[in-house]
């Protein structure tokens, strides 16, 4: 018994770290109704970027966090400016297309250059023992940095003028243009904020567990599912969204091989998508027009 | 539409003229390499000009396209290997199963719009990659072997080759032709209105939901054939390869750079591609970057030229129009 409760809390602790790269997609598509499909390359970009720093400059783990979040952002801003910004107002496909494509060129050079190992960055922190069960601390503290970093985004959404321009220009982007907000700024920010999310996120997942350079799909897939639980378009949901996959991985893991949870995932994210299109939790953030 | 009506379009017969060349170019010289380069080309023709019929006309991208490849590749497999079926029955029913499934999956996601759809391809791709690596029947995460017997039913399996490369070539052929037949009735036009404005669509009288569904349960029939077929050639299945996500990719690819919406456009898109791609793989620099060429070239296209080579030809020349559809 001990022993289901001990992997549902750890469930909730990994869950966690998906929502963060959910809120990635999800902030962007609230914005401006684009699926960021470079979201599974930029997560295995945090993955490098500790690595890298970890590893050849001897940064100390958790500090190579403040880096990856700002070259996230310039990145993602420059994203925007190159495969983005002329694809908004289009149709979807146009935009699932231009990221798509982004993804190809991004996974293509990353194979090129470190081909298809698995890469390991050791991390060590003393657990948290419950009985006979040991909590990782590496678990524990991606968690409490993934509370951190969502606070922040609250904090900076709500209270300060770039964010609440951010979250105008998610609710009727011509009303906000015409109240002399700079929307192609504001886009391009929230863009930023998106990829900066996943960067941190795969940042983050690359202290938990051994990654490769195609592992972004598997993650990828995971923050749909994740964004799909929430309710495209609400960073909120996203958080709990991820909160209750890291829950079902939790309870799955005891009861049947891991190979079969990925089927049971995917199942249900088919499942909740043409039940819910609107998502689960259906709080959308903020209220849109029409 | 009358077939007389049919019979006097040009684009009837370039067509026609395109299949007698895949034909005629390898047989003449009993040319191995040309064959399977060719082989190759008509295999992305016929997923691009499938995919065509959701991406080009109703505006739907399908991101797991390879699903319907990879599935009917598996069912093909399994029926000849362990039922003892003939591969044509086998491959036919694999196409069938493949499409009923399609029907299945289509009336439930085809409910989803856009993004949401789009989303759930991947998923469903993923889902089913996933299933088959656990299902042991299947052969799980090592596949299938077939044995080399098999093909003496088709004189050996040298003879094989040729007899499984025309049977290739005739899918293609009627993946063009479908793909043509499509666009001129009135079930194609009523994709073409949902993929410019749904709402509108639903509010003159098209069925949407039931249109949808029906173009992807059409367009999985024949890429189910040609899986069967083309893994049938390899006598060797596993679910790495049959749902590799990369064929989709370069489906896509195909159809954006011939041009979505016309049926001429992804044959053109595969052919130029599958040339291409010869080059790349065989240069010293750009072995390890087709897919970053690939990438590049999707993304140059939908920035500049979403219309594609067709869209490129027709601007140049209105007149086509008329002649290649």
């Amino acid at each position: 018994m001990i022993g289901l409760l001990a992997s549902i809390l750890d469930g909730l602790l990994v869950g966690s770290v998906y929502g963060l790269a959910a809120m990635g997609i999800t902030l962007i598509w609230g914005v401006m109704d684009v699926i960021n499909l470079t979201h599974g390359s930029m997560i295995v970009a945090g993955m490098f970027g500790l690595y890298l720093l970890f590893n050849d400059a001897g940064v100390p783990v958790y500090a190579t966090l403040p880096p990856v979040l700002v070259a996230g952002l310039l990145f993602g801003i420059a994203l925007y400016g190159i495969a983005v910004h002329r694809m908004i107002g289009r149709p979807p496909l146009m935009s699932l297309l231009s990221t798509f494509s982004v993804n190809l060129v991004l996974v293509g050079l990353a194979t090129a250059e470190w081909g298809t190992v698995l890469f390991n960055v050791p991390v060590s922190l003393p657990g948290f023992s419950l009985g006979r069960y040991t909590f990782p601390g590496t678990h524990i503290m991606a968690a409490v940095m993934t509370a951190v970093i969502a606070g922040i985004l609250y904090a900076f959404l709500f209270h300060t003028r770039p964010g609440k321009a951010v979250r105008a220009v998610s609710g009727n982007r011509e009303a906000a243009e015409l109240v002399g907000i700079p929307t192609t700024r504001v886009l391009a920010l929230a863009f930023g904020l998106g990829v900066a999310l996943a960067c941190v996120s795969g940042m983050l997942i690359a202290t938990l567990f051994p990654f490769t350079v195609l592992s972004g799909d598997a993650y990828q897939l995971k923050s749909f599912v994740v964004t799909v639980l929430g309710g495209l378009g609400n960073p909120t949901g996203a958080l709990i969204g991820g909160i209750a996959l890291g829950l079902f991985e939790g309870l799955a893991t005891p009861f049947m091989p891991v190979s079969w949870t990925l089927v049971f995932e995917f199942v249900l994210f088919v499942i909740v998508l043409i039940a819910f299109p609107g998502g689960l939790l259906n709080l959308r953030w903020p209220r849109r027009a029409g | 539409m009358r077939v007389g009506t049919i019979l006097g379009r040009p684009f009837f017969w370039i067509v026609a003229a395109a299949i007698a060349l895949f034909v005629l170019a390898p047989t003449l010289g009993n040319n191995v390499e040309l064959r399977e380069s060719l082989l190759l080309a008509a295999v992305y023709i016929t997923l691009a000009s499938n995919l065509n019929l959701m991406l080009g006309y109703a505006g739907y991208v399908n991101f797991g396209s390879i699903v319907f490849f990879g599935l009917g590749g598996y069912f093909c497999i399994y029926f000849v290997n362990s039922l003892h079926w003939g591969l044509a029955p086998a491959a036919i029913a694999g196409g069938a199963a493949v499409s009923v499934l399609a029907l299945l999956f289509g009336l439930g996601i085809l409910r989803l719009r856009g993004a949401y759809f789009a989303l759930a391809t991947i998923g469903v791709n993923e889902a089913v990659m996933a299933f088959v690596t656990n299902f042991q029947p299947w052969g799980g995460g090592t596949g299938i072997y077939l044995s080399t017997e098999l093909f003496k039913p088709l004189g050996g399996p040298a003879a094989a080759l040729w007899v499984i490369y025309y049977i290739l070539v005739g899918v293609m052929g009627l993946s063009l032709y479908l793909s043509y037949f499509v666009k001129l009735s009135k079930f194609g036009l009523g994709l073409l209105a949902i993929g410019q404005n749904e709402d509108a669509a639903a509010v003159l009288g098209v069925p949407a939901p039931r249109y949808k569904a029906l173009a992807y349960c059409v367009s999985a029939f024949l890429p189910a054939i040609a899986g069967g077929l083309y893994f049938f050639k390899g006598a060797f299945i596993q679910p790495t390869d049959a749902f590799d996500l990369q064929f989709s990719t370069e489906a896509i690819v195909i159809v954006m750079l011939g041009g979505q919406g016309t049926v001429m456009g992804p044959a053109l898109g595969a052919y130029l591609y599958e040339q291409l791609r010869g080059w790349l793989l065989t240069s010293d620099t750009f072995a390890n970057f087709q897919l970053v060429i690939a990438g590049v070239l999707l993304l140059v296209i939908v920035l500049f030229a979403p219309g594609g080579l067709m869209g490129w030809l027709y601007g140049r020349w209105p007149r086509l129009k008329r002649v290649l559809e």
